[in-house]
């Protein structure tokens, strides 16, 4: 049977100071810190107290991880050997550009290859996460719509939309109108009544969160040109359709990429990403500043642009998420890429064939992609809720899906299994995910019971907030 | 594939595709096929080649970024990848070890800072200087944010780009004949009208801010939120910006990060808690689980895109938590009293540059004490300055004189514990040589 490591690790302000030394701070009075409440702990208490907490952690690298829409593949190793480079590492912002070639190098083919799997024609790397990409492209939007002399208020997402992506128009200053789906699917005609000249942007992502692909895509980018508007491409979903299909020639305007996502670059517990975005040439002169050009053989920093929107972050992006991003592609290449995306289809439609039963039923016809979205809701009458579900599998050493997410189904289980996994994972996945379902209510309700520690009390972690060791 | 394939009765891989019009099918990508293990490493290898690091080639630029030493410990604990390959913490039962190490940098940042509450991250320093002016249009209701002109560019426009489309003014008022925002600019404003007021302790020339009493006196008068850009490195020595009257305070979270060209560094944010419901971005709590031990979990969800949707007080999901894990595992290694001596060695090797630079003709404007940075005019023209450097393997400090044109010949230094005695007087000596050759 699974267990979690499980200490009772106390706070690093409970640890015993080992190494308190005095400092002489001479500095005036006036500024001068008295008291700093920070423990001076010893190298050994400290690293044992994080190899502690690491082992009270689940990991990709630890076992099976399908949270949908987020795309929690293998990170291979290389990756995180090559960005830890004194070349990578030591290397300031600010540093002439002769001293930065290899850098620049390195963001020029990422930004080409980028361009090559999605059929856009440039890339900004500045964004950091794929919600700070949205917030991107919604700027990038509205400094196209003022260069015609327009000012359009409104951005229209589906209602399965993620909740960055109505968040990030509303940053931008935008008016958000969500339209309802049909099946699943994007509802045309509900569509159709919402566009008006007064549409800045249609967001989309495609398959969109149910796993499901939007097939009437080509009428969808007609309907949205129509009216004068941008299509923008939400690309968390990129992972299904590699060497498959491009946004770009499917009509999107605007696309964002989590390449801590779909190219394999490790989440972090949270980040550090990249959310790269890419346009079409019409809308290249308002991506962020500085671009990456090639001249001859020697890169150099562009800032000319007089209609760029200026900067999204203090520099040039997530330096080493670029990198491992970029030694990802080299690895897989095109038909490693399309094999990637291949096999997490694959994965996908097997697992989905092997939960979806009378426990977990499957909303909405039609076929699924890389993940696929099931709702619990029979089992609701036992008194099991998805919530259940997911901490019950906990207690077999399984991460769960996500859940409640995309709003539009009832309990919903939201499952990506990607490439990564082998069929034996999947078929265990799908067979432990049936036990919990006959097991005793009682028994999943109180889930977990395996893991470091019980289910967590998060109405009064709100109620009674106590956000640092001070609180207590 | 052949396997799954046959479980699943398909014959082609393409039928799962079929959804996909067949006009705008392809098949594979127009990039070189896939390599090697060894033949990446080796392509990467031999590009960033091309790179001067700080390991070649000493540098001493300043402008917010500096190099700073990272422990082997630090970079031992990030690379768990229990840590690295985990997702945002949406399942506390499995990530209590990400969610207690949050919950300790959250805290260390609240003892450096004053404040009452952290957020976990936001992607870096200029960007949470665009949430922080949006954070406080919400909380006080007003339009205008009040910036010093001697901040950074990138910064300033960063700024612009979270402020305008919230309908927020952002104004500057100039620095004084010491290189310090010149907060008597602000008496113009009535009481009322500004909605928050930026300052940086050290500010962008290297200052330390030490007129906490005026600053106090001033946000008496305006009614208007004070936000500090802080070096936490600083902050363990001198008293703390809520003692300087911040509501806010953000910086970049340097602590436990390298350079890295820029990019993977935390933008610290953190504000007094009757503002916390309209702050961005993620919180950790501490709790209990159902048999009453202590335990943690992401809370005070109700502000966030994933419940709120457009309503929320940002777009933020994923930031840079594993940079916060380095930075708070950074600071329990250097300790309390490291960290002090880090910041006094800092200080210590600026001011010994800085006074070798005045023995070879160097002018420095600005009379105030600094951190490790300081502005110093050359008496030769700076450009063919850092070109001589250049050629001998130095990099040189950061000209000043594209944004700054009154200063049109000065350099930004940035000096910390990684320069030697060494490799300062070799720098100076260069120097010397280059100013007789110019
Ligand atoms: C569909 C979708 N869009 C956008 C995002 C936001 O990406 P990030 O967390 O990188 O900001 C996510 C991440 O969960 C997502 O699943």
């Amino acid at each position: 049977m699974y267990r979690m490591a499980n200490y009772d690790e106390p706070l690093l302000n409970e640890i015993e100071e080992r190494k308190a030394r005095d400092v002489e701070i001479k500095i005036s009075d006036k500024i001068r810190r008295e008291k700093l409440n920070l423990p001076s702990l010893s190298e050994r208490d400290v690293v044992k107290h994080f190899i502690h907490l690491s082992q009270m952690n689940y990991g990709v690298d630890t076992g099976i991880y399908p949270l949908g829409s987020c795309t929690m593949k293998y990170n291979p190793k290389l990756l995180e050997e090559v960005a830890r480079s004194d070349k990578v590492e030591h290397i300031h912002p600010r540093q002439d550009e002769t001293t930065v070639q290899g850098s620049l190098e390195i963001m020029h083919n990422l930004e080409e290859a980028l361009c090559k799997i999605t059929g856009m024609d440039a890339f900004s790397l500045q964004p950091i996460a794929g919600a700070h990409g949205e917030f991107t492209g919604m700027l990038i939007v509205r400094a196209y719509h003022e260069s015609n002399g327009e000012e359009r208020k409104e951005v229209i997402v589906p209602d399965s939309a993620h909740g960055t992506n109505p968040a990030s128009a509303r940053m931008a200053g935008f008016e958000v109108v969500e339209i309802p789906s049909k099946d699943g699917r994007v509802d045309i005609d509900a569509l159709r009544s919402a566009l008006s000249k007064n549409t800045a942007a249609f967001m989309l992502t495609n398959p969109n969160t149910l796993g499901i692909f939007e097939k009437d895509i080509l009428e969808i980018s007609k309907e949205v040109r129509k009216v004068g508007a941008l299509l923008y491409y939400d690309g968390a979903n990129l992972n299904a359709i590699m060497g498959k299909a491009r946004p770009g020639d499917m009509g999107f305007d605007i696309v964002h990429l989590n390449l801590h996502k779909t190219f394999a670059t490790p989440h972090g517990g949270g980040g550090p990403g990249a959310g790269p975005v890419g346009v079409k040439a019409e809308l290249e002169k308002f991506l962020p500043v500085p671009r990456v050009v090639k001249e001859g053989e020697t890169y150099h920093f562009d800032y000319s642009s007089r209609h760029s929107i200026g900067k999204v972050s203090n520099f040039y992006g997530n330096f080493p998420v670029l990198l491992k991003a970029y030694a990802y592609i080299l690895m897989k290449g095109s038909d490693g890429l399309k094999e990637a995306t291949e096999r997490a289809v694959l994965n996908s439609n097997y697992l989905m064939s092997k939960v979806v039963g009378k426990h977990y039923t499957l909303p909405f016809g039609g076929s699924r992609m890389h993940e696929f979205v099931v709702s619990a809701k029979n089992l609701k009458e036992r008194g099991i809720r998805a919530l259940d579900v997911a901490k019950r599998l906990l207690d077999y050493g399984l991460h769960p899906p996500t859940i409640y997410f995309p709003l539009i189904v009832e309990e919903a289980m939201m499952i990506e299994p990607t490439e990564s996994e082998s069929m034996d994972a999947l078929d265990k996945y799908a067979e432990i995910m049936n036990i919990i379902a006959e097991e005793d209510a009682e028994l999943v309700r109180n889930a977990p019971s395996n893991a470091p520690i019980g289910r967590v009390d998060e109405a009064l972690a709100a109620r009674n907030p106590v956000l640092k060791w001070g609180d207590f | 594939m052949k396997k799954l394939m046959e479980k699943l009765g398909i014959e082609n891989i393409d039928e799962l595709f079929d959804d996909i019009p067949e006009e705008i099918r392809i098949d594979g990508i127009d990039i070189p096929p896939g390599k090697e293990e060894i033949e990446v490493e080796r392509e990467i290898v031999s590009i960033l080649k091309k790179n001067k690091s700080f390991e070649d080639m000493p540098s001493f630029l300043g402008g917010g970024i500096k190099p700073h030493y990272v422990p082997p410990a630090v970079r031992h604990i990030v690379s768990r990848s229990e840590f690295y390959t985990s997702y945002t913490p949406y399942q506390p039962e499995f990530s209590q070890g990400m969610l207690q190490s949050m919950f300790e940098y959250q805290s260390v940042i609240c003892e450096l800072t004053g404040m009452d509450v952290a957020n976990i991250s936001m992607y870096d320093a200029a960007t949470a200087l665009g949430e922080a002016a949006r954070m406080s249009k919400r909380v006080s209701r007003k339009d205008v944010f009040i910036i010093p002109k001697n901040i950074s560019w990138e910064k300033k426009s960063v700024l612009a780009n979270y402020a305008k489309n919230a309908g927020i003014k952002v104004e500057e008022i100039p620095y004084d004949r010491e290189g310090r925002a010149d907060i008597s600019a602000l008496e113009k404003y009535g009481n009322g009208e500004v909605a928050g007021i930026y300052l940086e302790n050290p500010n962008f020339f290297g200052i330390i801010e030490d007129r906490i009493d005026e600053i106090n006196e001033m946000k008496e008068k305006t009614g208007a939120m004070v936000v500090m850009g802080v070096d936490p490195l600083l902050l363990s020595i001198v008293k703390p910006p809520s003692e300087y009257g911040a509501d806010i305070v953000i910086g970049d979270g340097w602590m436990g990060n390298p350079m890295n060209f820029g990019g993977s560094r935390l933008g610290i944010f953190s504000c007094r808690k009757e503002h916390i419901r309209q702050m961005p971005g993620r919180i950790i709590g501490a709790t209990v689980d159902k048999n009453g031990k202590r335990a943690f979990c992401m809370t005070l969800q109700t502000r966030e895109q994933h419940i709120r949707r457009g309503k929320a007080t940002s777009n933020i999901c994923s930031n840079e938590a594993l940079c916060a894990i380095a930075f708070v595992s950074y600071v329990a290694i250097m300790g309390r009293d490291g960290l002090r001596s880090v910041a006094i060695k800092n200080m210590e090797n600026a001011k010994y540059v800085a006074s070798k630079l005045s023995s070879i003709g160097f002018e420095t404007p600005f009379s105030r004490n600094f951190f490790n940075e300081f502005v110093a005019i050359p008496p030769v023209d700076a450009e063919a300055l850092n070109e001589k450097l250049l050629k001998n393997g130095i990099h040189g400090a950061f000209m000043l004189g594209q944004h700054f044109p009154e200063l049109r010949n000065g350099l930004l230094y940035g000096v910390t514990e990684m320069h030697t005695k060494e490799t300062i007087d070799r720098m100076v000596e260069m120097t010397r040589e280059a100013i007789n050759d110019v």
